[in-house]
């Protein structure tokens, strides 16, 4: 095992990428993910990969499509408004199957918005953001451990399912430093992927990456096959193949309020739910920690047996409305959010619990 | 006393009949690649780059591996498939919508960069896929879907010189324009695409092949007009000739 070090959280998933075999890394600086393509800049020419950056976002992105399509270990990384140009391509990698890694360190929007945390970008993560019928799998870690084991997670997600994987972080995480044991590296083969063009080791004939099909019937064939792997990738999740990356659940056996939230927002709702077993309310904590697939299962079970939920988010609330479809109607779901790059306190948010819990 | 067979299909490319217009250039201009390959011996160490464009299904007609990139982000494309497999001819084939339009960042950055890629440019002044709207490269005064009244320099700017902007920058090696309207032009296209694909062979950088060619359908024109209107209208404005030749191959 090897010690623990102290690391800047996008400096961890610089380093986590190169331990997972990454070698190729195409991006454009932007605030407040600078420190990812600064230590890729320098880390990758040491273990002879590529590090390029780009003319602009769309160029990384299609660098990405490109790399991935010859069978590499690939990531980019930007922040909010970056990643909104980075859609185009990510709708062309998901509708060619192709396996990368893509970090989003979110900052407030919309717009130019500014530089500071935000979890405004979930609808953006979890609905595609580009155009037609794809899902990209939306990992969302809350500490720099979770950090590195989740974009090693996020690699092999991405090779497991040929489909492009969301490291979805909130500008505090990015920037935050904590020790970090950082996991043992991965062996790739370029070679490995028998579909990856220029691949000697292929199964006959030619390789292509497309994504036309004029032929409508053809598109729709090729819309269901989409539509089943994603099948497959929730079935996965549901069925626990994934326990570790799902989901978190904190005192939630005898709960009579279930907070819900993600990120760093999930280390503010652990220290709401002692305080406010010290006041004596019965609350609890659910932390998606894939945010597609969506845990809906784990909230549905546990509307049976709570009285309400409440969650909490740096946005106006967006993942509240998954956790109001898991829920489905059978208890209240109220929300409570900070946005504009605020980061809500313990304190605000035990008001809300305690006006929820004692509404007189 | 048996036949000697002097001519063939490329054998880098498929039996897959061209769906272009009657007259077109690009089942010229791809065969010509589909000779310089199999004449360098490169044909199965080649990945090409499709557009979005008349040519988004060029993959069809070659026998080697092929990316369909989004509307002009082909030589980005190309940038990261370049870095992954070294070992391998990687070419672009893009229309001057796709290339000169909303893909100028990316052309222009691979360029400036050096990729070790060859980029095939097929200007015919219009959109061709999508019904001849006007491009970046119509000429003054042309009338199209989008220009009805002809193209006004005032409005719209002048047409874009792609070969003349790319040589002002280091790190090409060869920058040519060529036509494949005659006999002697073809030979001299086929010339430069095979130089092309020879200087990235030997690792020696970027390099950019621009085709004048036509498009009988969206000008309206038959096949013989219309390469006769390139000659007089086009080639003025679009010099044919090399632009940057780093290491002298076109006199070699």
């Amino acid at each position: 095992m090897a010690d623990k070090v102290l690391m800047k959280g996008n400096e961890v998933i610089g380093e986590a990428a190169v331990l997972a075999g990454c070698r190729y890394y195409f991006g454009y600086p932007i605030t407040p993910q600078s420190e990812i393509p600064a230590y890729l800049s320098r880390r990758l020419p040491e273990v002879e990969g590529v590090f390029l950056q780009a003319e602009s976002e769309v160029a990384a992105i299609n660098m990405v499509y490109g790399a991935a399509s010859a069978g590499a270990r690939v990531m980019t990384s930007s922040s909010s408004p970056g990643v909104s140009l980075k859609q185009e391509g990510l709708s062309y990698i998901a509708g060619a199957e192709l396996p990368c890694v893509v970090v989003n360190v979110v900052r407030g929007g919309p717009g130019l918005g500014n530089i500071s945390p935000a979890q405004s970008d979930y609808w953006q993560a979890t609905r595609g953001g580009g155009h037609g019928d794809y899902r990209t799998l939306v990992l969302a870690p809350n500490s720099v451990q979770e950090i590195a084991d989740m974009t090693i997670a996020a690699f092999e997600l991405a090779d497991r399912f040929r489909n492009p994987v969301l490291l979805l972080v909130d500008g505090i995480l990015g920037q935050m430093m904590e020790p970090v044991q950082l996991p043992a590296p991965l062996s790739y083969d370029l070679n490995q992927k028998p579909w990856a063009l220029g691949n000697p080791n292929r199964k006959g004939g030619r390789n292509l990456c497309s994504t036309i099909f004029l032929d409508v019937e053809q598109l729709e064939e090729h819309n269901w096959h989409l539509y089943q792997k994603y099948q497959v990738v929730t079935d996965e999740f549901a069925k626990g193949a994934y326990q570790h990356l799902a989901v978190e659940t904190h005192a939630v056996d005898d709960a009579e309020i279930i907070l819900v939230g993600y990120g760093i927002i999930s280390r503010i709702l652990k220290t709401v739910v002692e305080k406010a077993r010290k006041r004596g309310i019965k609350a609890g904590l659910v932390r998606p920690k894939t945010l597609w697939p969506f845990p809906s299962q784990v909230l549905a079970d546990l509307a049976a047996r709570t009285k309400q939920f409440l969650v909490v988010e740096m946005s106006c609330g967006q993942m509240v409305e998954d956790v109001k479809l898991a829920v489905n109607g059978r208890k209240p779901v109220f929300f409570f959010g900070r946005t504009g790059g605020t980061v809500p306190s313990d304190f605000e948010i035990l008001n809300e619990v305690d006006k929820l819990v004692r509404p007189d | 006393m048996t036949m000697e067979q002097v001519f063939a299909r490329p054998k880098c490319m498929t039996k897959t009949p061209f769906h272009y217009c009657p007259g077109c250039d690009h089942g010229v201009v791809h065969r010509l690649i589909g000779e310089s390959l199999d004449e360098l011996e490169l044909g199965d160490k080649t990945i090409g780059v499709a557009p979005v464009g008349c040519s988004v299904f060029a993959f069809d007609y070659f026998t080697f591996d092929f990316n369909q990139a989004a509307h002009g982000r082909a030589p980005a494309v190309a940038t990261g498939i370049k870095r992954v497999r070294p070992d391998h001819i990687v070419f672009t084939y893009q229309g001057d919508g796709d290339l000169a339009a909303i893909g100028t960042a990316e052309i222009i950055h691979a360029a400036n960069r050096g990729e070790k890629i060859t980029v095939i440019f097929i200007n015919n002044a219009i959109y061709g896929m999508t019904g001849g709207q006007m491009a970046p490269t119509t000429l003054v005064g042309m009338k199209t879907a989008t220009s009805p009244y002809g193209r006004d320099a005032q409005l719209c700017g002048n047409p874009i010189k792609m070969a003349e902007m790319l040589a002002t920058l280091e790190a090409p090696v060869y920058v040519t324009r060529v036509s494949v309207n005659t006999p002697a032009n073809l030979m001299k296209a086929k010339k430069a695409l095979k130089n092309a694909f020879r200087l990235q062979k030997e690792g020696k950088g970027f390099t950019f092949v621009e085709v004048v060619c036509i498009c009988p359908t969206n000008w309206g024109k038959t096949p013989n007009d219309a390469h006769k209107w390139l000659a007089e209208k086009m080639l003025p404005v679009f010099p044919l000739g090399t632009y940057k030749d780093v290491l002298g191959v076109d006199k070699g």
